[in-house]
């Protein structure tokens, strides 16, 4: 067993998601599979091997640094589920 | 014939020259779409008077003589890419209601060629899956055969195509999503270089994996496309700034001087006999058009599925994090404080396969696994690219099979996800390695279900792929063939 159901449950909480029973009887498991499967890259020895990051990346990609039109603040909260107008509303911090 | 059934290189000549105008063809495909649809399932949402009017200005801009060469051609895109006043849902309850505020870049693209849109097509939740199935909404059908799944995670765009409701759409291949389910409904599809055609406005799954390509009822078709779509753009920081070939100059015949790769690793015991034959087939029509097959290896292949299965989700994971109910998208109701928020928007909005890989990459990336699954992974990816660029000293095109099978029973994987993942070993390495690939219809099995055949090029060479695939195209001569619904 590479997952227990208290590490799903952990791993659960960083990706902020909570897990229905349902959802715990049955995801270990399956991630239990897949984590078994890909633990198949153990096989190849990697010293030394530069990771890949993206395949083809000639240069890091710089640019003037110029003001630019920006999206209306309308049209930025138009799809707030709860906007005022001026801001985004959510449930009180402090 | 219908106007719909008429390929975008057919209609374009008949749009120039007057006897058709871009409203019959709009209304033809949409008319197509009222009939079949509700069988094909190809469709989220039709936008039916956008595409008409958009008919009517590009019928001006031909009759003026202004015409682009997609002025007027009705074609659909996948419902991840953003459309500027039409709803994108990604086939997400997440995204069940959002009206982004601008166009994807290759949105933009086709627009400023007059074509018109005709409606966001199906697809897996945020790309995720292999058939289309792990759609919050409609699931598309294979054309071909009632109950079958249409191939994912494009399976909309490519069942829109094959059932003739449109006459080209634009999918996103993250794995495969692109030439799987062309080859599975039988049509064209590609998946660019990575960089070749900008990313600004797909909602992101794996960025350093994801690309947009055409999908198309034959090679002719997806070169126009690509010629539309391609190109740099500074609102895509992976975006490479290379020259785009006019593509249709690649489709001749002959192909004295080019060499073709077959990968043993390709060819193994789990490829199901027809496809190994149809595959075969392609090999023969390339050495009857002049080219020199070459015997190569591509020696980590059987890697691809485990580094794919953990970078895929380890970059989804990250990306997925802006659904948290603030801005856009779904909230739950009532929630009782802001985290409390965040965990039952996500948990709502989300289904099985998001959150399974969610959770996988959320795994790989924490303290202390890093090092052993995402480093690891990331390494290996690195000798996969180091394969396919050994294997480019010796040919020119790789060939192989797209699928280990034709198309199969909805369903049929039920409660086993690396099953399904497994069926992707053949079109993932592309993605790993950023070259292009594209599925070329093949042939059909005994049960009538179609089989493509993948062609991989090196990067920023899709012009062989191009004129190998027409080659096959012309050699199988199958293109442009319609199912009956």
């Amino acid at each position: 067993m590479n997952i227990t159901t208290q590490e799903v449950k952990h791993v659960a909480g960083l990706a902020k998601l909570n897990l229905s029973e349902e959802e715990l009887e049955k995801f270990p498991g399956q991630l239990d599979t897949i984590l078994s499967y890909v633990a198949k890259l153990d096989e190849l020895d990697t010293t030394g091997i530069a990771p890949t990051t993206h395949a083809f990346s000639k240069q890091n990609a710089f640019r003037e640094d110029e003001v630019q039109d920006s999206l209306p603040r309308e049209d930025a909260l138009a799809n707030g589920p709860n906007q005022n107008g001026e801001a985004f509303v959510v449930p009180k911090i402090i | 014939m219908n106007p719909y059934e008429l390929s975008i290189a057919q209609a374009r000549t008949e749009l120039d020259k007057g006897t058709l105008t871009s409203r019959e063809l709009t209304t033809s495909c949409l008319d197509r779409i009222k009939a079949v649809d509700s069988t094909v399932n190809s469709f989220l949402l039709v936008t039916e008077e956008e595409a008409l009017q958009q008919a009517d200005i590009a019928d001006k801009r031909i009759a003026e003589g202004n015409a682009a060469p997609l002025s007027g051609i009705p074609l659909a895109v996948k419902d991840l890419l953003c459309t500027k006043g039409v709803t994108t849902t990604c086939g997400s309850k997440i995204l069940e209601n959002f009206v982004p505020p601008y166009d994807a870049t290759v949105v933009e693209k086709l627009k400023e060629q007059d074509a018109v849109l005709v409606g966001k097509a199906s697809m897996d939740e945020f790309a995720m899956g292999s058939t289309s199935e792990n759609c919050a909404f409609a699931v598309p059908d294979n054309p071909w055969k009632a109950g079958y799944v249409a191939g994912g995670s494009s399976g909309g765009s490519a069942s829109s195509v094959s059932a003739m409701e449109c006459l080209g759409s634009l999918g996103s291949d993250t794995g495969g999503s692109i030439r799987q389910p062309a080859s599975l409904c039988g049509i064209v599809g590609m998946k660019p270089t990575y960089g070749r055609v900008s990313r600004y406005g797909l909602v992101a799954f794996a960025s350093s994996l994801d690309q947009i390509g055409p999908m198309n009822r034959d090679v002719t078709d997806a070169a126009m496309m690509m010629n539309a779509i391609s190109g740099f753009d500074p609102r895509d920081s992976t975006s490479v700034n290379e020259d785009v070939p006019d593509f249709t100059a690649s489709l001749t015949k002959g192909m004295k001087g080019l060499k073709v790769g077959v990968p043993a690793e390709y060819f193994t015991d789990g490829l199901d006999a027809e496809v190994a034959k149809v595959v075969e087939n392609g090999i023969q029509i390339f050495k009857d058009a002049g080219a020199e097959i070459v015997n190569i290896s591509l020696p980590h292949t059987e890697y691809c599925v485990a580094v794919y299965y953990l970078i895929a989700p380890a970059e989804a994971s990250s990306n997925l994090a802006r659904y948290d109910g603030v801005a856009y998208g779904y909230r739950a109701e009532d929630p009782e404080s802001l985290l409390d928020m965040y965990k039952e928007t996500r948990s709502q909005g989300f289904g099985d396969e998001v959150k399974r890989r969610i959770l996988i990459g959320t795994y790989a990336l924490s303290s202390g696994y890093y090092d052993a699954y995402y480093k690891k992974a990331s390494q290996v990816r690195t000798l996969i690219l180091q394969d396919f660029q050994k294997a480019y000293e010796s040919c020119d095109v790789i060939v192989s099979p797209v699928t280990p099978t034709p198309a199969w029973k909805k369903g049929a994987h039920g409660d086993d996800p690396l099953a399904l993942y497994l069926s992707d070993i053949l079109t993932i390495s592309a993605n790993l390695a950023g070259i292009p690939g594209i599925s070329v219809p093949g042939g059909f099995s005994s049960a009538g279900l179609p089989i493509g055949i993948q062609l991989q090029g090196p990067h920023f060479r899709e012009d062989s792929l191009f004129k190998a695939a027409y080659n096959l195209e012309c050699g199988t001569g199958i293109a442009n063939k319609c199912p009956e619904l």
